[in-house]
């Protein structure tokens, strides 16, 4: 067996593991939000480090799977389960618009359109009363007490959106999108439809983005849109999770995603309640250090410099002996 | 009937008209040399073929069709493969990836894909290379993955566009006998060339414009001695040589 096979069977028992071995709720709760930072993150990646469309927004598919899962709830009776299988295909078809919209714009233009995409759709659920209740929110009663079905649902769909991931990027659709994101006419030429796949990419995107939505809804029990529709808290969040972990990397967006929830917690509890409580407003700023560290030191991020992080470390080491 | 026909093609760039009512045509298994100085509009032509630009006015026909205002990738798709002046190779890349991508014009498997990448890779000499990042290969390498990659479409019409330019003379030579190789294998040929060695050993006819006009157009040998192309284009020392 191969060495990264090994290692992510490791990883993979590990993680079914650790609810039967750590009963804290706490820690529970720490990886099921990482999950669902691992699947944002990796849709993200698809379209900005796979296809090189670089999405501010993608606020927008997640909190339309969210609020998806919310209103079949509160308007329509049902199971906010429910929102598992439309939250997703919802998120596509406000993808489809988006994609119209923006596909337009190449560069720094679809990022800003994009952008501003996101705080459109933040309006929109907040001024929506009749269908959104607006700033008030969503509130559901949560199906589960305990921790561990939506741990293993969390790990199963991460699992599910890495792998799918992984199969499109040794496919035909991951040779197209990695054309278009090193040069676009260049694509055009060789016989590629780069509106077309564009689209394909940023639907896939959408799908997962907005199945991780309709999970958070169903999870935490509670959404309004500065949560969901977050700039910070989610479509910038989505970028630094790529970026730290590895852009156009496939396990990139999953390490990322762990460092990133891990800082945000260390921050948010100030140090575990270890450093004053003042410390918990600095995670924006160290949030911001970091992303300039990570683009000056490691520009591949975590794990597309994996071997320049070794290299140094083993270099240290030889110095001290 | 002619496999591949300009009609009248004129492409203006607001004021400047960058090529000016150009016709001509290619028959099956033929090569087209299309000369002309520098700014003469040669690029542009390929441009307004493959409908990167929109053409102003006149009509592109392949295989009996027109192909105007036709997607750049749909022309593709139907056999018209082309090559750039300047280089865009899929940088980060390797060479059998940048083929391989390519490869999937016809077919959609990837290993499927990567055979027909490997067939053109060894056609065109690039199999020593073939797991370098495409930026890393030198000027010569890059001229060549970009006629793999043209060809891993499988075109019926190539459009060459300075393949020779900036290549040593060993590397002119060798690209000569390459282009020869894809005709043999029945592929039609336009091709841009300012190196007069190529273009006058590989062409069938000469097709030479100037300010986007055409100025002449025939044999090599006639074109070499057509007194408006001389002036214009091949300079006193070519005459007199
Ligand atoms: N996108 C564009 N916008 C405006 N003008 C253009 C554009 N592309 C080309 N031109 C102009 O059209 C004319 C023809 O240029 P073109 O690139 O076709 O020349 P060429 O024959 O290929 O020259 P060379 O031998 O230098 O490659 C030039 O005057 C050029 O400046
Ligand atoms: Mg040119």
């Amino acid at each position: 067996m191969k060495k990264s096979s090994i290692t992510l069977l490791i990883v993979g028992l590990f993680l079914l593991g650790f609810p039967l071995a750590v009963h804290s709720n706490y820690y529970q709760h720490l990886l099921i939000i990482t999950f669902i930072w691992v699947i944002i993150g990796s849709s993200w990646n698809l379209l900005a480090g796979y296809t090189g469309q670089v999405s501010f927004g993608h606020a927008i598919f997640f909190g339309v799977g969210a609020y998806t899962a919310g209103i079949l709830v509160t308007k329509l009776g049902m199971s906010a389960w429910w929102g598992m299988l439309f939250g997703g295909f919802i998120a596509m078809a406000v993808a489809l618009f988006v994609g119209w919209v923006c596909f337009r714009l190449r560069g720094p233009y679809f990022a800003l359109a994009t952008l501003a995409g996101g705080e459109i759709f933040r309006l929109i659920a907040t001024n929506w009363e009749e269908l959104t209740d607006g700033m008030v929110g969503i509130l559901i009663i949560p199906t589960f007490r305990s921790k561990l079905p939506y741990y293993y649902l969390s790990l199963g769909l991460a699992a599910a959106c890495i792998y799918a991931i992984h199969r499109i990027m040794k496919s035909k659709w991951g040779y197209y999108f990695v054309s278009i994101r090193e040069d676009q006419d260049a694509a055009e030429s060789l016989g590629i439809n780069t509106t077309l796949y564009k689209n394909i990419s940023l639907l896939v995107s959408a799908f997962f983005t907005g199945l991780a939505g309709a999970f958070y809804m169903n999870y935490m029990g509670f959404i309004d849109p500065e949560v969901v529709f977050s700039l910070h808290y989610i479509s910038i969040m989505a970028i630094l999770v790529g970026i730290v972990g590895g852009v156009a990397t496939i396990m990139g967006p999953a390490v990322g995603a762990l460092v990133m929830v891990g800082l945000q917690e260390t921050f948010r509890s100030s140090f575990f309640g270890l450093a004053p409580a003042w410390v918990s407003q600095g995670h924006a700023l160290v949030f911001g250090l970091l992303v300039i560290f990570v683009i000056m030191f490691l520009a591949n991020g975590i794990v597309g410099d994996w071997e320049k992080i070794k290299r140094y470390v083993l270099r240290r080491k030889a110095f001290r002996i | 009937m002619a496999l591949f026909e300009v009609k009248n093609l004129t492409k203006k760039f607001g004021g400047l008209v960058a090529v000016n009512d150009i016709s001509f045509q290619i028959h099956e298994g033929e090569i087209l040399g299309l000369i002309g100085p520098n700014g003469s509009g040669k690029t542009t032509t390929f441009n307004c073929i493959n409908n990167f630009f929109p053409i102003t006015s006149g009509d592109i026909i392949f295989k009996g069709q027109s192909i105007k205002g036709m997607k750049t990738h749909k022309i593709c798709q139907l056999g018209i493969g082309r090559t750039f002046q300047v280089v865009k190779p899929l940088a980060r890349l390797s060479v059998l990836d940048n083929v391989t991508a390519a490869a999937f014009c016809r077919v959609n498997s990837i290993v499927e894909a990567r055979d027909v990448a490997h067939e053109v890779m060894e056609f065109c000499n690039l199999l020593a290379v073939k797991d370098r990042p495409a930026k890393s290969l030198p000027i010569g390498g890059r001229k060549r993955l970009e006629i793999a990659r043209a060809l891993a479409t499988k075109p019926e019409l190539l459009l060459l566009d300075e393949t020779a330019a900036g290549l040593t003379p060993t590397e002119v030579d060798e690209a000569i006998e390459l282009i020869k190789k894809i005709r043999e294998n029945g592929v039609s040929i336009l091709i841009i060339e300012h190196i007069m060695k190529v273009i006058m050993t590989m062409s069938d006819r000469i097709h030479a414009i100037n300010f986007g006009q055409t100025i002449a157009t025939g044999t090599p040998e006639e074109v070499a001695n057509n007194p408006a192309v001389i002036e214009a284009y091949l300079g006193e020392d070519y005459a007199k040589g």
